[in-house]
Parts: C-alpha cells; structure tokens; sequence
C-alpha cells in the first residue's frame, strides 16, 4: 500500500520533561518519526516542552511548538496549524493520555483531526486494565485473575478472595507509578490507597501475583496489511515483581526452547489484533510459571517505548522509524532494511549475540528513600551492551554504568557487608546483583541463589562461572597468568581494571601485557541478520574473537565520546550537544566515530555518525576504538563529565584531544590552579578552603565565614553538597555525608546568600569568544543550578554586572585557552561579582540557550573544534533572545515517598521544561504549567521576605492585592506591608507558635508562596514550608524576580490570553543552522 | 574444523567425538537447536548455529522431529552444559553423545558465517579428538559434494507407516513420500483430520495407489532434488490424478516433475526469520526455512503459477499447478523451530482435496 496522500500535516506530540519512566527514549523514537514523516513528504507539527531534545530542533518540523503539553496548549496548536491527522504512538504515555483527552473533548472531531498509528477504542483497550481483561479473554489469551476497584472497601473483599500476596496496580499512570505488592493486610491496604489516589481516574487494579515468575518482554510491529512481525525478545533476569524499567534484562530470551518462545510469539500477534492497535509498534509483557511454563498476558503498551528503544538498539531495527511510515499507510514490505538495503524491514531481526540491559539509580540522592525495587520504577537511566555471551555483555554493561564497578567479578568494591545476605537477596534492590556474586563467592550453592532471589538458575550459573573464573585468576599474577587464561577473561568480559585489581598491578601494566600477547579485542557488527547479508550501516561492538569487521580507519575520523547513561545531573542535554557536535562534523564533511553505551538515545542511533561503537566509556574501550580506527583525535567537551575526566588518560596514552585542552580542563578543575588564574585576573570568586580533617574545616569556616558550602573534592551536579549555617551543622555534616580523610579532603566556601546567581554559555575559538546567553536563575541562591529555574534574557541583574559578567567570560575563555564550549556560574551579591564554578565543556543549559537565542552552540563549537573560527562562522558579541524564555526543573519526588522535598546545592531534578512569551510573566507562568504546577489565578498568598527584599516586595504585594489575592504575612513583612496600606493579616512562622503558616498550607489555606531566604534563623522554617508546599503543589518562589514573575503571569493566564508560538516564528530567518 | 579451502576453525568438543564430514552451513535461528537437530533435512551437513548460547533450555522428549539425528555436526560460539527449563531431560551434550554426533563449541561463528556467505557452502569437517590437519583436509576433498547427491535414501523410513488423528473422524486419507519426513508435518495432517501413510521414497506407485489416498504428499528431505529421477517421475504418476503438496525439497522434487529445474544456491536459506509474500493476498509471512536448492521460476513451463516469493532474494517460494491440483511450498509451513505464520497453507491444501473430492462425486 502507497502512503496515504488524504492527509498533509501531521501533529506529533512528544514526551515533555525527562521524569522517572519517561526519558530520553521518546527523544529517541520522536526524532525518527519526526525524519521519518518529513521524508515520506508530510509536513511535521511537533510540540514538546523539552528544550533539551533533538527533535525539538527547528529542522525536525515545519513548525516547532516548545509549549506545555496540557490540553489548552494542544489544542491552540491544532487551532492554528490544523493538522490532518495526529500521531500519539511516539511520545511515550504523555502523548497517548493527551490524545485521548483531546479524542473526549472533542478538539480532534471540531478540527477534523484523526489519530493514527493508534486509534481511541485501541488505545482504551490497552490502557484500561478492564477493557483489556476482557478482551484478553474474549480472545481465549490467559490472564491473571484480578479486579478493578474504585474503593478500599471493594480491595478488601477482592484481597478475601485472592488471598496475598497481591499485586496493586492503579490505573492510567506513568512507568506503573504506585504500583506496588501488597503481603500483609496493612501493606496492601496502604498501597491501594496510594493507588487510587495516584490515579487520575482513582481506579485500581487488584490482581493475583504472579511474583517470581518469569517475565517477558515481546517487541511487536503491525502494518495496515495486518502483517505482524517480532522484532525482538527481551527476557527479565528479575523475576515479575520488579518493573521492566527496573529490571537487569538481557535480549534475546535465553531460557525458552523454540516451542516455548513461538507459543509468546502467537499470542503477541493476537493481542496486537484484538486490542486493535492498526499499526506500529507494541511491547507486549508475559509472565511465564517456572513451574510448568504456564503464560499469563500482562500488559501491551500500544505505542513505541523504553523497552523497544532497547529493542531498536539491541537489534538494529529502528521500530519508531518504521512505525511513523507504517502509521501513514506503508507496509512493511515496501519499506527497505537501512542495514542490509537489499532486503526489506518486513522480516525478524535475528541477533548474534547477547545483549544485556543494567539500570542505573540514584538513590543516594534521596536520603530516606527506601533503596529496594518493585512494580514502581525508580531507576533514572540505563546501560546496554552487547557481547558474544551473557557473562561478557553483564560485565560490560556493568562497567558502563559509572558506579565505580568495573564489571561484576573483581570489581574491588568490598562495601557491600553480608549480614543480612539472604535478605538482600531475597528483597530485589539495586545491588542485588552484587550480592549474588557475594553469596556465591561465600559457598552458596547456584540452587540455593535461584531459589532465594527467583532468578532462573540458567542466569545463576552464568554468575557463578564469573566467580569461578575469578578464583582462577585469583591463583596467578601479571606475570604468572597463561595467556590463554587472561584471553579466557577478557571474552567473559573482564575489564583491564578488573584484572590489574585482581592482580594487584596497573591497569596499565595489565593493558601492555595483554597487547604484548596478541589479546587485543575485534569489532563486530549489528547488522539484524546475523551476518547473513552485508550490513552497509555500521554499528559495532568489542568483543574478543577472530575476526575484525570494522573498517580500518583512514585518519580523518573524529571520535566523540558520549555522556553513558543518563543519572540527575547527567542527563539528555548532553546527548543533545552529542548528537549536535555529530551533525555538525559531518556537515563539514568528517567521518564522525560515536562511543557511548545508552540505549534511549539519538547518540547511538545509527545513523547519527557515521559509525556507532556500543561500548563502555573507558579508558579500556575507548583506546581499542581509538586503536582501530585511528582519528584526528577524539572529542571530549560534549558528553558531561564521564568524557572530560577520560581527558588526561587517553592524552598520556598518546591520544589527541580535539577542543580546549586537557591541561585548560585540568586547569579550571583544580581549585589551586584555578584560584591563581582568577587572581591573575583579578576575578573575584567567593573565599574557600580545602580541608582534609574536621579541624581544619572549622578553621576554614571560621577564615571564610558562615554560612558556608561544603562538598567532596570530585562531584557531579552536587553530589553530597551542603550549607552549613553553624559549626554543628558544619561537624555533623562531617561525620556524616563526606567523610573527610586526607584522601578525600572536603572543600568549603563561603556561601553568597540572597545572591543573584547566573549561568552563562559561551563558545571561544582562541582569539574570541561569543556568548550565547546569560541566565538568571529564578531560584534563590544555594540551590544547584540545575535545580532552579532560570530565564534569559536576566531580568533583574543591573546592567553594569551584566557588562562584568560578559567581561570575565570573555577573558577567562580565553585565559584557559578554551576551543569549544564553556559554561560559567556568577553570582552577584552586594554589588561584587563573583565566579562561582568554571566549566569547560557543554553544560545542561545549551540546548535551551540555544533554543531560546537561535544559535546552536554545540554545532558552532563542533565547528570551532574543526578548524572554523567564531568570525568565519559570522558570530560575534552574544546571543539575543527574542522574547522571555524561562526553564523550569521537574522532580522525581513523587517516586520517593516520604523523602525530603527541599531543594539545595545538591541536584535533584531530572528533566526540564522551557517556555517563551513575549512577557517574563507569561514565559514563567506557561514554564510552570509545563512543569505540572500551577500559577495561582486567585486566593491567598503568603508573603515573607527577608530585610533587603522588603522594599521591593511592595509593589508586588499590591498588585496581588489587585488582582484579589488575600494577603497573609509573616510578622516582619506584614507589617512593612500595613505601613504601605495594605490589607494583610499576620501569621505565625514555624517556630513561633501554633496555628503557623505550615498549618495554614496543609489545610490548603495557602495558594501561593513568596519566601526570599533569611539566614541561619529561618533556615529550618522555610524548609517546613516549602515540604509542605511540595506535597500539595503549590507554587513557591523564593526571589522577588520570580515573586514579579508570578504576579505577572497570574494577571496574564486570567485573562486567558496565553498564546502559543513556534521556534520558526519566534526567531524567523534569523534561526541558524 | 576445517573447510575445503583450508581454512580452519578450532574449539572444544562437546557431544560425541570422532571425525565428521559434510557440507557446511549455517542456521541464523536464535532458538530449535533440538528440532533442527533431528530434521532429517539436514542429512550431509555441517550445521554452524549464529546464536552463540547454545543449550541453554536442554533438550526434552516433545521436540523431536524425526527418529534420530541426521546431521554430521553442531559447531557453536558457546555450548551451555547447564540448562534450565521445565521440560528439559537432558543436556544438549549428553543428547549428541547418546546419538553419536559430534559437537564442536568456541568457534567463532560469525566469522565462520561471513567467510561462507562471501565464498558459498563448502565442504567441510570436524575432528573432535586427534587428527592430523593434511589427513582431515584430504579427507574433505575426497568426500562427495552436495550437488548431484542423493541423501534421501539414507534418511527414508523402511517400511509403511500409517498416523491416525488422535481425536475425530478420518476427513482425508493421503499418502506421504518420506524424503526425510518432519513429524510436525504429520502432526499437523492429522491434527487437521488427516489419515497419513507415509511411504519410503523407494514405493512404487502401485503400492501408494493401493492404499487409495484422497491426496499424495511430497516431503521435505536432504541433498541434491536432480539426484532424484527416481522419485520425480513417481511424483508424475500422480499428477492430475490427486492434489499433490510438496514442501521444501518436495517442493523442489514437484517444481521438475512439471517440467521445471532446480538449482544450488550459494549458501541457502537456513532460519526462522524469512519473509516470503503470498502474491495472492499480499500479506507476508515470516518462515522457517531450509535449503540449498530452489527452483528456477524461468524454467517453469507455461500453466505453472509461483504463488509466494521470498522478499529477500525473490527466489520462488510457492508454486501451483492449477489444472492439476498441486502446489508446494519452499518454505516450512509446519514450522517447528520457527514461527507459525505459514501454517495455514496446510488447510489450503485440505482446501484442494475438498474440492477434489467434491469434483469426483459430481461426475
């Protein structure tokens, strides 16, 4: 069948903010389709207020929406755009719950919009547990026995039933959020009411637990022709119990015979018929007895999703690519295989080797957060690899993560203590893995570990063989060990860092005596097709064998390394300047080599650099790469932190580094190098100390003063950072987060309070530097940049420190001899500006510059790092925003029950949203909407400010006053405000008494709050506030310029005069390339 | 393991020990090491499995095509002695060794792949024990290659076996050639309502029309199908005169009984993920396949329809003779390891002895 030529443009909704379940993977698949369409002619609407995504690039639509996806957004969009048809398949559940919302307000039927890939009823079918349950048994598909309920009452009499253990499942929500398994009364009556009240329709879904079965994952495409292929199957090494998202999965399945696995594969196909998803690809989840290999259907995701994001990766299928073109009326046969040419994407992908998915959590960002696993999902980001066999793609995965584990055997991490062993192996936790090895280790027998976890013992065995193995090597040294026993440990997977620990020697020394021995890895390639036909798009993986597919390089190779997997402070905005930095490189006519080993993103689709090497970041892995394909050098400045500190090691290793140099990054990463350049400079920066005992960090809080911030030497966004207000504060910190030891010295600098803070961007080609934008974070000082909302053009920041800030960018890129990107922090306090942190290399806030001013800064750095000056490129002075644009931060808190909601220098967020208007209110007011808070339109507001901000509050407070907000006020604020006229009624702070204003905002009294931050006194006030604020979603600002913000958006959005506007619009012709 | 062209592979053996000679190819099918194990197709060959974990769910009693073992060998990337899955009985090693066939672990077999898709299938073998290289290599040259080999003598049944349905009325009575017969071809007869006598290939026609049959069936089988006069102009007795159904090397054998010719591809078709188009109702199907042979769809004398074609090479995938009633598939509608897309060809040619049967009460 021809493409359908009854429709022109298509409205493609993506996934929003980066949440828990919702990542980077629908950047992934949005970004195909939004190709996929154009290609095929159609002309491509998207909205998605994630600025930090490629598809939101101005080239990937003919009109480009950055605006909240909320129904009112959607459909101004539809309004002035009128599309023909909207495609719902490929911005994760976001997307499909939009479409339905706008299906039943009747948006799609007024302006004649149809929905494809996925339509109403199919969509129903999947996503409402009942509705699927009985079309499961309308088609004779086995399910678990189970009941949807309304009311706790109802849970009881289905759990009288059932009997526990139960699964709870609410219905309609993201990534199974609170979702949970229920084994005592108390439990599973908690869990039902969390169910229902995360539910937006306060449904759930009682059901029998099929707890320790086999769980999996069937990938599945379907075309209008009715034809069904399975693109791949993914086994779960977690038994049910634990989410897909949270679960080690390995692809293909391992432990079905032929019979077993074609039985899955004949009832995928007929629940992609019956629910009726006409074309495009679904996930398809089983869980099979160990037992007797009874199945049970559990669910079909009727859209692309993490899992077949996994599946394209693991396999070389692009499912989102090919479901675009099957959603506008192509079959499958008449689409041809990229990877082969000469066959068509009608067939099965078959796979050569094994392909192992591990998460990556954050848990240690969450104190109090209880760290075991179930049906919700916790983890924020994944690791894929591929090997010849299980235990190598483990190991390899393993040591992609960047958890300090260097594989699974000899990892040399001894923290894990086995007292509680068989309970850590019995409840599923993060480290599990770990412990497994570790009760292996100890004896245990593999039955005894199958047993007690409810891992296949085909799983256990694999594990225990590394353990084995381990031992074996155990008994030799560098020197002793037979080469073919060292060549046995790198085909399991071994890391050179394993060996050298095991051995006691340099990873190094362990390198040059496995090269000296000819083990030296080859490179095969994922083709779909195990070899059977040429594959003319090459993407490879290490592996140790005879052969070596990839081509020998010729030297005009850039290699850039990406930024692994995603974790809170590492995230897609670093993917994003990846993928730009590959884009821009080949446009300039270089082969682009991409090393990374995160499968949700646009970096390692293939066809995003010329060839794609699926491998662990480090030093290992990226020197074979090198090796092999010999480059002009490799790129270090775009992937976040997990490149840059490979800098100076592949430097050593004789490896050029193209951009600013390792010792420029050296240089701004050391505290005393950098301090010296800054006095050379005459910058200012706040005063600080490093400590290396508790004492010497009270001398230096004593020195620089309180309130001070202290941190570990080396961290990312903030990992383990603090303010400390007092001594105690300062030695219980201490002894608790950091252990300071002369090995790990602790830094403590003065804490600038009620600062403005701002981020800059800039690019610097060595004689000059551009600058992108300058940020004002809208948050108050002390929160991590990458926690607070900010917005640019700054809107409160006096001119003459905006010329200051420009000079010191301007002459500390060029001090450091930056080539490409630098990202620098200020804050302004007290009329001095200061230099807070130095970047050399992408930050998180790029793509929203970029999105906000037109200019793509990676492209130009990328550009910069080949050879083209910033005047070639036609890019002088900085950046200009047409309009306001504000970025607004997401939290995962809602994932953590019961943990600590207040934001502070250590970073918590794991996506973000960006707005413009052509007001700061209006631009701040739609970022909040976009972020899933609402700018109060009317009631109370509560007002304290601290000494220096009353002044300026007051006009604000009049205006709220003006627009009928009541005003109530701590005793400080409300009584400058009476003096101004103002009506405005006192209330209690936290520690003065009771009925306080934290009782005031649990009983919902509250709409608003407007809190600048007042030191040492109100420090643990305002953080009872804001937790309570948190939990009922009410909006908090903590700056007059934000408190301004929101006053003007309040006035803006009652109006209902919020207009949407696309990235062609708003900046036209001037939108750069 | 070594190849015609000196090239060689080494590994350990698993299974049985001895030395092996045959025809090397290889099976991109992730999972159905058992069943292709026990397909008599595979009589003469060498057979190197792409997925590298092999034996990973063991072996069990269901999953047995055939009597035996006829393969020459199994080379893998990584056998896996320990196995998990309810039904498993045994590992896959101690199933080799009980029917004396060599097996061959650690090999690089994609590379192994790659150097048979670039220079064809060739002859091969593999020496679990001690051998001398020059001695094995030798060996090879001197073993027969596999066009112009007949193996379906080696691999059909000595005498008439009859399979009743399990359950319900006999529909149909046909009458099967055991060319190297699958038993879930027969399961999927009888299954249907089929009586099947399965006869060797050697039966004459007398004794097959003896037996009265409402259809005749051509099975899928081993070697070279130009190797078979004997059984293509048996096939031709019954042409015209019962609605005949080939599959795979019975689809080769009916493809020269109606005047068509066969030929050796360079390295066949070995999987479970090939898409083959029914040109009648468009819709594709993923199937099982396994063969070096395939007819010319240019030799095809004129009345001779190709009904299915394989989306990947166009090679000719389905034929029917309408005026005949026969028709015949390349490809493994039974399955078994593969998907079970094709399946329905099965009632297609349930459909031919219908009208057939219908036809010969009418005149």
């Amino acid at each position: 069948m021809p493409r359908r030529d009854d429709i022109e443009t298509i409205l493609v909704i993506g996934a929003g903010p980066i949440v828990i379940g919702q990542a980077c993977e629908f950047d992934y698949s949005g970004t195909q389709a939004c190709k996929a369409l154009a290609a095929e002619g159609f002309r491509v609407v998207l909205i998605n207020s994630n600025p930090a995504t490629i598809m939101t690039d101005p080239e990937y639509a003919a009109a480009t929406y950055v605006e909240p996806l909320t129904l009112s957004a959607v459909a101004k969009v539809i309004e002035r755009e009128k599309p023909d048809a909207l495609l719902p398949t490929v911005g994760g559940q976001t997307a499909l719950n939009l479409a339905v919302q706008l299906a039943e307000a009747g948006i799609l039927r007024e302006n004649g919009v149809r929905l494809i890939g996925a339509n109403l009823q199919a969509i129903r079918a999947a996503e409402d547990r009942r509705l699927f349950r009985a079309a499961m048994v309308a088609e004779g598909l086995p399910v678990p026995r189970a009941t949807a309920v309304g009311t706790l009452e109802a849970a009881g009499e289905v759990a009288a039933e059932l009997g526990l253990p139960l699964v709870i499942r609410p219905s309609f929500t993201l990534g199974g959020e609170g979702g949970a398994v229920a084994f005592n009364v108390p439990e599973f009556e908690c869990a039902v009411a969390r169910g229902l009240d995360v539910s937006p329709i306060c449904e759930v879904l009682v059901e029998e637990s099929v707890l320790g079965w086999k769980e999996f994952e069937l990938e599945v495409m379907r075309d209008l022709a009715d034809n069904v292929v399975v693109i791949c199957s993914i086994e779960n090494v977690d038994p049910m119990g634990v989410h897909t998202g949270d679960s080690i999965t390995v692809a293909p399945a391992q432990t079905l015979s032929d019979v077993e696995y074609q039985r899955l594969r004949d009832m995928a196909q007929a629940v992609i018929r019956r629910v009726g998803v006409e074309t495009g690809g679904s996930n398809v989840q089983f869980a099979v007895s160990p037992e007797d290999g009874r199945v049970v259907v559990i669910e079909i995701n009727p859209r692309v999703s993490r899992s077949s994001a996994l599946a394209s990766k693991a396999t070389g299928f692009p499912i989102a690519k090919i479901a675009a073109k099957l959603a506008v009326g192509l079959t499958l046969d008449e689409i041809p295989n990229d990877i082969t040419r000469e066959t068509p994407a009608c067939f099965e992908p078959t796979v050569d080797y094994v392909v192992v998915k591990v998460p990556r959590w954050n848990f240690e960002k969450f104190p109090g957060a209880e760290d075991y696993l179930t049906t919700s999902m916790k983890s924020v980001g994944e690791t894929m690899a591929l090997g010849r066999t299980f235990g190598e793609a483990l190991q390899k995965a393993l040591r992609s993560l960047e958890a300090g584990h260097e594989g699974l055997a000899a990892d040399g991490l001894n923290r894990l203590d086995g007292d509680d062993l068989r309970e850590r192996l019995r409840v599923p936790n993060p480290d599990r893995i770990f412990y497994i090895k570790l009760a292996l280790q100890r004896g245990w027998s593999e039955a005894d570990v199958a047993r007690t976890t409810g891992i296949d013992p085909w799983f256990v065995r694999q594990i225990n063989k590394l353990v084995e193995l381990e031992g074996e090597l155990g008994a030799f040294d560098l020197t002793s060990a037979p080469d073919e026993l060292l060549r046995k440990a790198k085909r399991a997977g071994f890391g050179d860092g394993q060996l050298a620990r095991l051995w006691g020697a340099a990873e190094e020394d362990v390198r040059r005596r496995r090269e000296g021995a000819a083990v030296v890895p080859v490179f095969k390639a994922v083709d779909t097709c195990a070899a059977e036909f040429e594959a003319y798009t090459p993407y490879y993986y290490s592996t140790y064998e005879e052969e070596n597919e990839a081509p020998r390089g010729e030297g005009r190779a850039v290699v850039i390394l990406g930024a692994g997997p995603n974790r809170i402070g590492q995230g897609i905005e670093f993917d994003y300047c990846c993928v730009h930095a590959a884009v821009a490189f080949r446009e300039l006519g270089h082969d682009v080599v991409m090393v990374n080993n995160n499968p949700e993103t646009v970096s390692t689709d293939y066809d995003t650099s010329t060839r794609l090497y699926f491998e662990p970041l480090n030093l290992e892995e990226v020197l074979a790469v090198v090796s092999s394909e010999r480059p002009e050098g490799v790129v270090v400045q775009f992937g976040g932190q997990t490149p840059l500190k490979l800098a100076g090691p592949l430097q050593a290793a004789g490896v050029v580094i193209l951009g600013t140099s390792p010792d420029a990054i050296d240089l701004a990463e050391d505290r005393e190098r950098f301090g010296r350049l800054l006095g050379e400079l005459g910058i200012p920066r706040p005063e600080y100390g490093t400590a290396f005992s508790l004492a010497e960090a009270r001398e230096a809080a004593a020195r620089v003063g309180f309130p001070v911030l202290v941190r570990p030497s080396y961290v990312l966004g903030g990992r383990a950072m603090a303010i400390c207000y007092d001594e105690r504060a300062l030695a219980h910190y201490a002894a608790e987060a950091a252990e300071v030891s002369p090995a790990k010295p602790m830094l403590v600098d003065r804490f600038l309070e009620d600062a403005f803070e701002a981020d800059v961007d800039a690019v610097a080609d060595g004689d000059d530097v551009y600058i992108g934008g300058i940020m004002q974070h809208i948050e108050e000082a002390g929160i991590h940049s990458g926690d607070s909302a900010a917005v640019i053009p700054p809107f409160l920041i006096k001119q003459v420190h905006l010329e200051t800030i420009r000079d010191y960018t301007r002459r500390l890129a060029l001090a450091l001899g930056v080539r490409g990107l630098i990202n620098i922090q200020f804050a302004v306090k007290e009329d001095v500006v200061y230099v807070l942190e130095v970047n050399p290399r992408a930050s998180r806030t790029v793509p929203f510059v970029s999105k906000a001013t037109g200019v793509p800064l990676a492209k130009v750095a990328a550009r910069i790092i080949a050879g083209r000056t910033l005047a070639e490129q036609g890019l002088a002075g900085e950046g200009r925003a047409p309009g306001h644009f504000v970025k607004e931060c997401v939290f995962p808190f809602d994932r953590f029950p019961g943990v600590d909601t207040v934001l502070g220098p250590e970073m918590k967020s794991t996506g973000e949203v960006m707005s413009g208007a052509s007001t700061f209110g209006l631009a701040f007011g739609k970022a909040q909407l976009a972020s899933g808070y609402h700018v109060p339109l009317r009631g109370t507001a509560f007002v304290s400010v601290n000494d220096n901000d009353k002044d300026n509050v007051v006009p604000i407070a009049r205006d709220l006053a003006a627009l009928g907000f009541k005003l109530v006020a701590s005793r400080g604020t409300a009584a400058r405000l009476r003096r101004e006229g103002l009506n405005v009624e006192p209330v209690f702070k936290v520690n003065e008494g009771r009925p306080n204003v934290a009782d005031r905002v649990v009983s919902g009294e509250i709409d608003l709050i407007i809190n600048t931050p007042m030191g040492r006194e109100s420090f643990y006030d305002d953080v009872t506030v804001r937790r309570a604020a948190r939990a009922r979603g009410i909006l908090v600002v903590t700056t007059l310029s934000a408190a301004r913000a929101t006053v003007e958006a309040a006035r803006v959005l009652r109006q209902n005069v919020a207009t949407v506007q696309s990235l062609q619009d708003v900046h036209g012709a001037r939108l750069a390339k | 393991m070594i190849l015609e062209d000196g090239r060689t592979f080494r590994g350990d053996g698993f299974g049985s020990t001895g030395l092996a000679l045959g025809e090397v190819v290889f099976n991109t099918a992730i999972t159905g090491y058992q069943e292709i194990l026990t397909d008599p197709s595979y009589a003469g060959q060498i057979v190197a499995l792409t997925y590298p974990h092999i034996g990973n769910y063991g072996v069990n009693e269901d999953d047995v095509e055939s009597r035996g073992i006829f393969l020459a060998a199994l080379v893998v990337r990584s056998y896996e002695d320990f196995y998990s899955n309810w039904r498993a009985t045994a590992s896959l090693g101690e199933y080799l060794e009980r029917h004396g066939v060599v097996g061959l672990s650690g090999v690089d077999t994609r590379t192994l792949t790659r150097h048979i898709r670039e220079a064809g299938a060739m002859r091969g073998a593999v020496a679990a024990g001690r051998y001398d290289e020059g001695d094995v290599l030798e060996q090879v040259l001197a073993s027969p290659p596999m066009a112009g080999r007949d193996l379906v003598r080696d691999v059909t049944r000595e005498r008439v076996e009859v399979f009743s349905p399990a359950e319900g009325d006999v529909r149909w009575r046909v009458a099967a050639l055991d060319c190297g017969i699958k038993n879930n071809i027969l399961r999927e007869l009888t299954r249907r309502g089929v009586e099947v006598t399965v006869f060797p290939a050697t039966a004459s026609a007398g004794e097959i029309s003896s037996s009265e049959p409402d259809g005749f069936f051509i099975s899928n089988g081993p070697g070279d199908p130009a190797a078979l006069p004997y059984v293509v102009d048996l096939v031709k007795n019954f042409l015209g005169r019962l609605p005949v159904f080939g599959i795979c090397l019975g689809h080769q054998i009916l493809g020269l009984a109606l005047g068509g010719r066969t030929y050796k591809l360079k390295f066949g078709h070995h999987g479970a993920n090939h898409p083959v188009k029914n040109l009648a109702t468009g819709r594709v199907e993923i199937t099982s396949q396994n063969h070096g042979f395939a007819v010319d769809a240019a030799s095809l004398p004129a009345g001779i329809r190709v009904t299915h074609v394989n989306l990947n090479d166009d090679t000719v995938e389905g034929l029917r003779a309408d005026d005949c009633a026969a028709m015949s598939l390349q490809y493994h509608p039974e399955a078994a390891p593969g998907p079970h897309d094709a399946s329905y060809n099965v009632d297609v040619f349930l459909e031919l002895l219908e009208r057939r049967t219908q036809k010969t009460f009418g005149f």
